[in-house]
């Protein structure tokens, strides 16, 4: 009886409030699938037309014959599964060698890569840019992979996690004669798993959604990632596609995402709790 | 035997820091360095000292692009907060259905930039946008919202509210079911009122994450770029340009990168003074507890 003294008791107006406000975030979004489901020629000069039948389905089809479209999502998806899978693996090994392994300089390489977090992506991206054009990597998967390993985010997350797991599990180990990386790789990950996928889950959003570094770095179109693309696209619609096919490509480019987000809801809603507790 | 084994940790590490040394590290000095030259496009150009910051201070357009990042991150950032506090309030209350709710206020927070300016382009355009379509069926004039110099700033940070709603939501929701239950029954056998019961249990409560939630954003709005980019590049003339996108005219569009790159320290500068007045409220807040 008594949880339910500050749960479970939003008043008629709080729901009227919430109501309205949930229309207010989904009218964009609705409005942008009923455009996607017009002709084009119907939406010229008379966008209410999305309000009323006959919806088709022929933009959707249109993206599916057309390739550039599918290239787009084809790089997203090498380039964010490749991003997450390189951030796992470095920011693990990190974490392992900062939260176990005594070696020379270890606070201090720690801090160095705390001091990290404090540098925005606007302070070395020109930089960057230009170190990239030195290597040749532009307009290339590594090109596009690399920048958003040196994150220290992952780094910091998985030592604090691993400073959590009791060292007597290690010590066990030790006794039966483990290796340090067997210790690393048969007992230590195996337990950092809710950690890796939170991390992944981040990695692999924010990789996919990151528009700065793929903006400067592909600059030939079959290199785009989707944020690109779709960013190309509405540059210059009006040449070129018409309403409809334009607001199927939003549509078409959120889905992945969205079928991300409903999967991994969870590990997103406990990362944040994680967040604002700290 | 045991110096040996000291250093194998570092190969733990190495690979990591290799790339951080190379990516982040090394590019962090070289910006500081090309702020100090002049560069053209692929040369490394000659030594000006603090030339570039001279002439930083007497641009108009760049003065004008921080001035359009401060009026926009002032415009985003209060309410945003507020929005998401009063979301995550009522979304704490609402038992069953707040999920659903939940879901719906955060599902915009997922999407890319360009996604987001896709959508607002055609609900703020005049002729084919959503709100265009509205005001014609009230018998109203639709209102030119990217190409008005005074709707402008307000039309982008509206679409940014949108977009970024989601994550202070989630923040201020975790931190509400951190506070602990027995200070409201305490609160409900004084007969406190709601509104007192906010300010007295539930605002202390929330300090640290009030915090957080205040400093993340207005470091994020301080680089806000993608909307401008995108819905209006800047424009009207100007009256949308944001520091960002000022830096990315003048590296990508002029190739003046030493020019950029000091426009780039200014900011790093204030986006870190921000930073440490985080770390310095967090610690205050915590202390006051």
């Amino acid at each position: 009886m008594s949880a339910s003294l500050e749960r479970g008791r939003l008043t008629p107006l709080g729901w009227a409030g919430l109501v309205l406000g949930a229309l207010i975030m989904i009218a964009p979004l609705a409005w942008t699938l009923l455009l996607s489901l017009k002709n084009n020629a119907e939406l010229v000069g008379h966008s209410g037309a999305a309000l009323h039948a006959p919806y088709t389905l022929e933009n959707y089809a249109a993206i599916f014959g057309n390739s550039s479209t599918m290239r787009w999502l084809l790089n997203s998806a090498i380039v964010s599964l490749g991003t997450t899978a390189g951030v796992l693996v470095l920011a693990s090994l990190a974490a392992y060698g900062f939260s176990r392994l005594e070696f020379p300089f270890r606070r201090t390489l720690f801090v160095i890569v705390l001091l990290g977090l404090a540098v925005p992506s606007q302070a070395v991206i020109l930089p960057q840019h230009q170190l990239f054009a030195w290597l040749h990597l532009h307009n290339s998967y590594p090109g596009l992979i690399l920048p958003g390993l040196v994150g220290p985010f992952g780094v910091f997350f998985m030592t604090t996690y691993m400073r959590g797991i009791p060292r007597e599990l290690d010590e066990a180990a030790m006794l039966d004669g483990a290796s340090r990386w067997t210790i690393f790789w048969k007992v230590i990950l195996p337990l950092t798993v809710p950690a890796q996928s939170t991390l992944a889950v981040f990695t692999f959003l924010g990789t996919w959604n990151d528009y700065w570094w793929p903006l400067i770095s592909a600059t030939h179109s079959d290199m785009y990632t989707l944020t690109v693309g779709l960013a190309a696209a509405q540059m210059n619609y009006a040449q070129t596609s018409g309403l409809g096919y334009l607001m199927a490509q939003a549509v078409f480019a959120s889905i992945p995402i969205f079928i991300v987000y409903i999967v991994f809801q969870k590990q997103i809603v406990s990362a944040m709790a994680g967040t604002a507790v700290r | 035997m045991s110096g040996a084994r000291d250093w194998r940790g570092l190969l733990f590490v190495a690979p990591f820091l290799s790339l951080y040394a190379l990516i982040l590290v090394f590019p962090l000095f070289r910006g500081m360095w090309l702020s100090l030259n002049r560069v053209d496009l692929f040369g490394d150009g000659h030594f000006v000292g603090a030339g570039n910051y001279v002439r930083l201070a007497r641009d108009p357009v760049f003065s004008t692009s921080l001035l359009n990042t401060f009026v926009l991150t002032l415009m985003i950032v209060p309410v945003l907060s507020v929005v998401a506090l009063m979301l995550a309030l009522a979304l704490n209350n609402a038992g069953r259905g707040a999920a659903l709710m939940r879901g719906i206020f955060f599902s915009s927070a997922v999407l890319s930039v360009t996604i987001v300016t896709l959508i607002w382009r055609f609900v703020l355009a005049p002729d084919a946008g959503l709100l265009g379509e509205l005001w014609k069926s009230l018998g109203w004039q639709p209102l030119a919202f990217l190409s008005d110099p005074h709707l402008v700033l307000p039309a982008l940070a509206l679409t940014t509210i949108w977009w970024s709603l989601g994550l202070p939501m989630l923040l201020f929701l975790a931190g509400l079911q951190q506070i602990p239950r027995d200070m409201y029954e305490a609160a409900a056998l004084d007969n406190a009122s709601r509104w007192r019961t906010f300010w007295r249990i539930t605002v202390p409560a929330l300090r640290r994450t009030i915090v957080l939630v205040v400093m993340l954003q207005t470091a994020a709005q301080l680089q806000i770029f993608g909307q401008a980019q995108l819905l209006t590049a800047g424009g009207p003339s100007g009256a949308s340009r944001t520091a960002v996108l000022f830096l990315f005219e003048t590296a990508f569009g002029r190739w003046e990168l030493g020019y950029a790159s000091a426009a780039a320290e200014i900011l790093f500068l204030i986006i870190l003074a921000v930073t440490l007045t985080q770390y310095w409220a967090t610690g205050r807040a915590q202390g006051e507890r």
